[in-house]
């Protein structure tokens, strides 16, 4: 039985594909049987992020509509042989996504991963609550500032209440947070909200901090996932998340500012 | 049928008879020492003096214990019109202080509700006033934005936080051992003894029976401090918790 994961935020623009992405590789990387379903049907990205978006023939639409198999759809990542991904239509809309067909799709592909990455669009419509529909788990990713911390907290609202495990009084979805764009810099200059800001209003479990960086958009353009760059500070702290998602305990960074010294000068991004 | 101008005169009304319900302040009596009555009255009074002048008073028993059992009406009286208070009646307490206090002309009021002084007595027993308290919901997570509780009949706990953008309701009162960021309405169905107490101010909106303050008119001394709001004297009051030993001259609900 795989896990579900939901990467979800209702503001757009937070980074939730990067963050997609970036676990997915890193469950990967760490052996875990893993795939990643791009919910953002009609604006599709994931795949452009993975880099594999020369080699999409069928999509999650044509799955549901049982036009393809899961086989057929599932494209398997070139870095890693555990990873999958399962890109979205762009010529269809949300509605293109049924109740029903999430749940035979995330069945069968539970059947065979161990974990499955959902990486969910924008909003609270549809699509937005299908992803979220059959989670077991939910990273919230936020980024300080105030509208973003608000929109995080209307959809832990609906993670409460419209969810399969709401729906039938199971264990409530896991919540966790992810504050992305941190730059403690601007934090220190009063312009951003703090990690302790963001954490009081929403009192949830700190996944991880991701700094704000030049490696995320240049991961996205390259269609690499970001975690691939060990260098990175970015990349570093998407490793972290996935361990501390794992269960290990590994201390936050790049939540103080620190002045740039030679070493930040050499690898920082 | 024509009516005749005259008789219609004669039949119009000089008068209703209609229910209607008023706030009061309520004393609430927990001995029955009237000079450490008077003593401790004088006190508060002294703080607010325009508010106690002619103000109209009912004097609480409930809480009396068994053994004050004698309680000297003629001296109560005496000492509450002393201080400008208008004692109009009693609520709570024995037969013996019913029969007393309409000696002295004072009302028997029931509880929660007025009725004329002539009311039997035993109509307002302990045990026939005592009503069966509404179920209280309690609430052990966060209420997030876009969320709604609705505590029907009764008092809603919330043990957790409400976020700016949920709403929470109750006919009763309101308890929120977290920080209050948004909607708090207590006492919906119209109930003006409600209360909203909260660990940490910073609401939206606070709201008794329909009185509410938004945020922007949220005094700044009350923000972000453990509170209670309560409806008195047609006016929505927000009193600081955390100064301590502070003792309230009206009954709480």
């Amino acid at each position: 039985m795989a896990r579900i994961i939901v990467v979800t935020s209702g503001k757009g623009g937070v980074g939730k594909t990067t963050t997609s992405a970036a676990i997915a590789m890193g469950l990967a990387k760490k052996g875990h049987r893993t795939a990643v379903i791009d919910f953002d049907v009609g604006l599709r990205n994931l795949d452009l992020i993975m880099g594999c978006e020369r080699r999409v023939v069928y999509d999650f639409v044509n799955v549901i509509n049982e036009e393809a198999s899961i086989n057929q759809a599932l494209i398997r990542d070139k870095r890693s042989e555990n990873l999958f991904i399962l890109p979205a239509s762009q010529t269809r809309d949300k509605d293109s996504l049924t109740k029903e067909g999430v749940g035979r799709v995330l069945g069968a592909l539970s059947e065979t991963f161990d974990y499955v990455v959902c990486d969910s669009p924008a909003g609270i419509e549809k699509g937005a609550t299908l992803a979220m529909y059959y989670a077991d788990d939910a990273i919230i990713v936020t980024n300080p500032e105030v509208s973003s911390v608000r929109d995080s907290d209307r959809m832990l609202g609906i993670l409460a209440s419209k969810s399969r495990r709401a729906e039938t009084a199971a264990e409530p979805i896991k919540e966790y947070l992810l504050l992305t764009r941190y730059s403690p810099e601007r934090v220190r200059l009063g312009e951003m909200l703090s990690v302790n800001d963001v954490q009081e209003i929403l009192s949830l479990h700190l996944l991880g901090v991701i700094p704000d960086s030049k490696a995320v958009l240049n991961a996205s353009n390259a269609g690499t996932p970001v975690i691939l760059d060990d260098k990175s500070d970015a990349g570093q702290a998407y490793a972290d998340v996935v361990a501390r998602y794992l269960g290990e305990e590994v201390p936050h960074r790049f939540i103080e500012f620190q002045k740039r010294t030679l070493f930040g000068r050499l690898f920082g991004g | 049928m024509p009516v005749n101008p005259r008789e219609q005169t004669a039949h119009s009304a000089v008068m209703e008879l209609k229910g209607g319900s008023i706030t009061l302040p309520v004393l609430k009596l927990l001995s029955s020492d009237m000079q450490r009555v008077q003593d401790q009255l004088k006190l508060k009074i002294h703080q607010a003096p325009a508010f106690f002048h002619n103000a109209h008073i009912v004097v609480d028993l409930h809480d009396l214990a068994a053994g004050h059992g004698d309680l000297d009406f003629p001296a109560l009286l005496g000492l509450l019109r002393n201080l400008t208070l208008i004692p109009i009646g009693i609520r709570g307490g024995n037969e013996q202080h019913h029969r007393a206090a309409q000696a002295v002309g004072l009302a028997v009021l029931a509880d929660g509700s007025y009725e004329a002084g002539t009311s039997p007595p035993a109509r307002l027993s302990p045990q026939g006033a005592a009503k069966a308290p509404a179920p209280s919901r309690l609430i052990d997570h966060p209420v997030r934005s876009g969320q709604r509780v609705y505590a029907a009949g009764g008092d809603l706990i919330i043990l957790s936080q409400v976020s700016p953008g949920a709403e929470i309701m109750a006919d009763g009162n309101i308890h929120i051992y977290g920080t209050l960021r948004g909607r708090a309405l207590a006492g919906v169905k119209g109930d003006q003894q409600s209360r909203i107490f909260c660990m940490d101010l910073q609401a939206e909106l606070v709201s008794i029976a329909g009185h509410y303050r938004i945020s922007e008119n949220l005094d700044d001394s009350a923000r972000g401090k453990p509170v209670q709001i309560y409806f008195l004297n047609d006016s929505l009051m927000i009193e600081d918790l955390s100064i301590p030993a502070r003792q309230t001259h009206h009954g709480r609900t």
